[in-house]
Parts: structure tokens; C-alpha cells; sequence
């Protein structure tokens, strides 16, 4: 069955995307990323340390992955913009995971700076991938302001809650029939991956439950395996829930 | 002569008249997937030979780490 995940005119056949960060090692990270068969990584902007202590980090990746570059670490829309323009000059892609975080203990997004950093960045030819809370009003604007998908997050950035609340992303996946939506943080186990794409959500994006998972590689395959199930699932459509039971075998005809 | 600049958040004294690619040479940083703000504004690449940094210049000179 042709399943084909296609994002701004780009088409993917892993609807998993990854991170790159808080890996043991690149070795492990090489491995959980062939395993987890995604297309895509996200990476983060930094300061190059002037001690020159810096790796070239990017020579890890497997160079058939596309990188996302993220704008992690700006609390304000300004900050994100001049990040997402700086990755944009570095790696010569306009595509954009748009973070701009409220507040340092939840790293919950400011949805109020994600908009309005949004808007700019849309103007300037980015394919902005917006990162922020799941809520429908907020993903219409900024499907409005351009966006091509929009990113809900499942819970707090490397909680590995899963989906906290599951009616908001069934009520925006109804709502936004035609958009695409993507879950991005907080799963923590492959039954949340699961369960987010049964909910209808065209891709996930997740790094901790894979980078610190204790077998990386195998948490990445399971992860895929998920992925996949869930996606099915929700192609396939769910039984009814029902209050009582309903025989699954004849009633009737049993010995007495 | 001497400036004053910032570099990353932290004050550098440097030569007077250095271009941009020199600074990156001073500090004996690497070329390649990198991207550098001069002044709150992205300084293209092609524009780092022939850019020569002032004295009170706020650069940022940035790379791509591991991030989700």
C-alpha cells in the first residue's frame, strides 16, 4: 500500500523524524537512526566554542538523511528568526523547525512569539515547521500564516509522558482534515507513538525516548515498528468502543 | 592598533582591519557549516573576504550541534 508521507512537496516514506541530541555516543546515535529508518533529523544552532574545542557534529549524520535545522534555545521571536536565517545561509535549506520556548522548566512553547516569528519567516520563503501547544485555534493560525504542517507536541520536550491529551489531537485531526499534522515531543514508549498516529497524526518527531532508551538501536526499531502499526490502525479504522459486551463467539449452540 | 569586539558573547580585542574570513583565521576556526551574524544581520558567505570588522562589531559564529 502506497502510504507515502509528502511535506512541502517533499515525500518521505518514514513518517518517524528524529533527533540528534542527548545520544551516548555517535556511534549509538548512527545505529538508532539506520534503525529507526527515518529520513529526517532535526539538529540545533550553536555557538562554535571559541576555545576550539568544536567537532564537526554534522560529519556524523548519515548523509542521506535531510537535516531540519531547529531554532531550540530562543525564547523570543526575534532570536528564532536571526537562528532560522543563520541555518538557512549554513546549510542552504529553507526548511525551518520553528521552536520558540516560554519557559525554562517546562520548555513549553510561547505560542504568542511562535506566530509572530512564524509570519516572518513564511514572508521570507521558509518551509517553517512550527513547534507549539495542542490547540486547534493556534493551528489554524498558523496554518494561515503559511506553515505547511503544523507540529501539536504530545507533552513537555523529553518527558516521555505520551500523549497527554489525546482529544485535542483528535478534535484538530477532524477539524483539519486536510492539514498536516505532526507530533512533536514528549512520547516516551512505542504505545504513545502508537497511539498518536491512531489519533491521525500524519508524522512524529522524537529524539529523547530514542536517545535515552537503554538499547538505542532497538528503541529506534521499535519506534519505527510503532510508527507503522499505528499509521495502519488509523488507515484501517478502529472498531467501536462499546459500554457492554458484544460475543465474539455464538451464543447459542454451546453444550449443556 | 586594537579593537574591541564581541564575539559569541564574550569581548575579543583583535587587530584593527581584519576582514571577517581573517577573523575566523585569528581564531582558528573552521570554514565549513558554519554561519555568521554581524550585527544582528546573517553576513553572507561570499561577503566574509571583503567584510572588515569594526571596532564595537557584535558577531555570532554558529555551527550545528545534536538537538531534537
Amino acid at each position: 500500500m502506497s502510504d507515502s508521507f509528502v511535506l512541502a512537496g517533499h515525500e518521505f516514506s518514514s513518517r518517524l523524524i528524529i533527533g540528534t541530541g542527548k545520544y551516548r555516543s555517535y556511534d549509538e546515535m548512527k545505529s538508532a537512526h539506520a534503525a529507526s529508518g527515518a529520513e529526517m533529523v532535526t539538529v540545533a544552532v550553536n555557538r562554535v566554542p571559541l576555545d576550539g574545542t568544536s567537532e564537526s557534529f554534522l560529519d556524523h549524520l548519515n548523509p542521506k538523511m535531510k537535516i531540519l535545522p531547529n531554532t531550540a534555545g530562543c525564547y523570543y521571536a526575534d532570536h528564532a528568526i536571526r537562528t532560522a536565517r543563520l541555518a538557512r545561509e549554513a546549510l542552504e535549506t529553507e526548511w525551518i523547525k520553528l521552536e520558540v520556548i516560554g519557559d525554562q522548566t517546562t520548555l513549553l512553547p510561547d505560542n504568542e512569539q511562535t506566530l509572530e516569528a512564524a509570519r516572518v519567516l513564511v514572508k521570507e520563503g521558509f518551509t517553517v515547521l512550527p513547534y507549539f501547544t495542542d490547540d486547534l485555534i493556534m493551528a489554524r493560525k498558523l496554518l494561515d500564516a503559511g506553515c505547511p504542517a503544523v507540529m501539536p507536541l504530545a507533552a513537555p520536550i523529553g518527558s516521555g509522558m505520551g500523549v497527554q491529551n489525546p482529544s485535542n489531537l483528535r478534535i484538530m485531526r477532524e477539524q483539519l482534515p486536510d492539514a498536516t499534522i505532526i507530533v512533536d515531543a514528549g512520547v516516551g514508549v512505542p504505545s504513545d507513538a502508537a497511539i498518536a498516529m491512531e489519533l491521525g497524526a500524519d508524522a512524529l518527531l522524537m529524539n529523547t525516548s530514542i536517545a535515552e532508551a537503554g538499547d538505542a538501536p532497538a528503541m529506534a526499531t521499535a519506534m519505527k515498528l510503532a510508527v507503522e502499526a499505528g499509521r495502519l490502525a488509523y488507515l484501517s479504522g478502529r472498531m467501536p468502543k462499546r459500554l457492554y459486551a458484544s460475543a465474539s463467539s455464538p451464543i447459542q449452540g454451546a453444550i449443556r | 592598533m586594537t579593537i574591541e569586539i564581541t564575539v559569541n558573547g564574550e569581548q575579543q580585542s583583535i587587530q584593527a582591519g581584519l576582514t571577517a574570513d581573517a577573523l575566523l583565521d585569528h581564531l582558528s576556526l573552521k570554514k565549513k557549516l558554519i554561519a555568521i551574524e554581524l550585527n544582528a544581520e546573517v553576513l553572507r558567505r561570499d561577503l566574509w573576504p571583503t567584510t572588515e570588522i569594526i571596532a564595537g562589531d557584535r558577531l555570532e559564529v554558529v555551527h550545528f550541534v545534536g538537538g531534537g
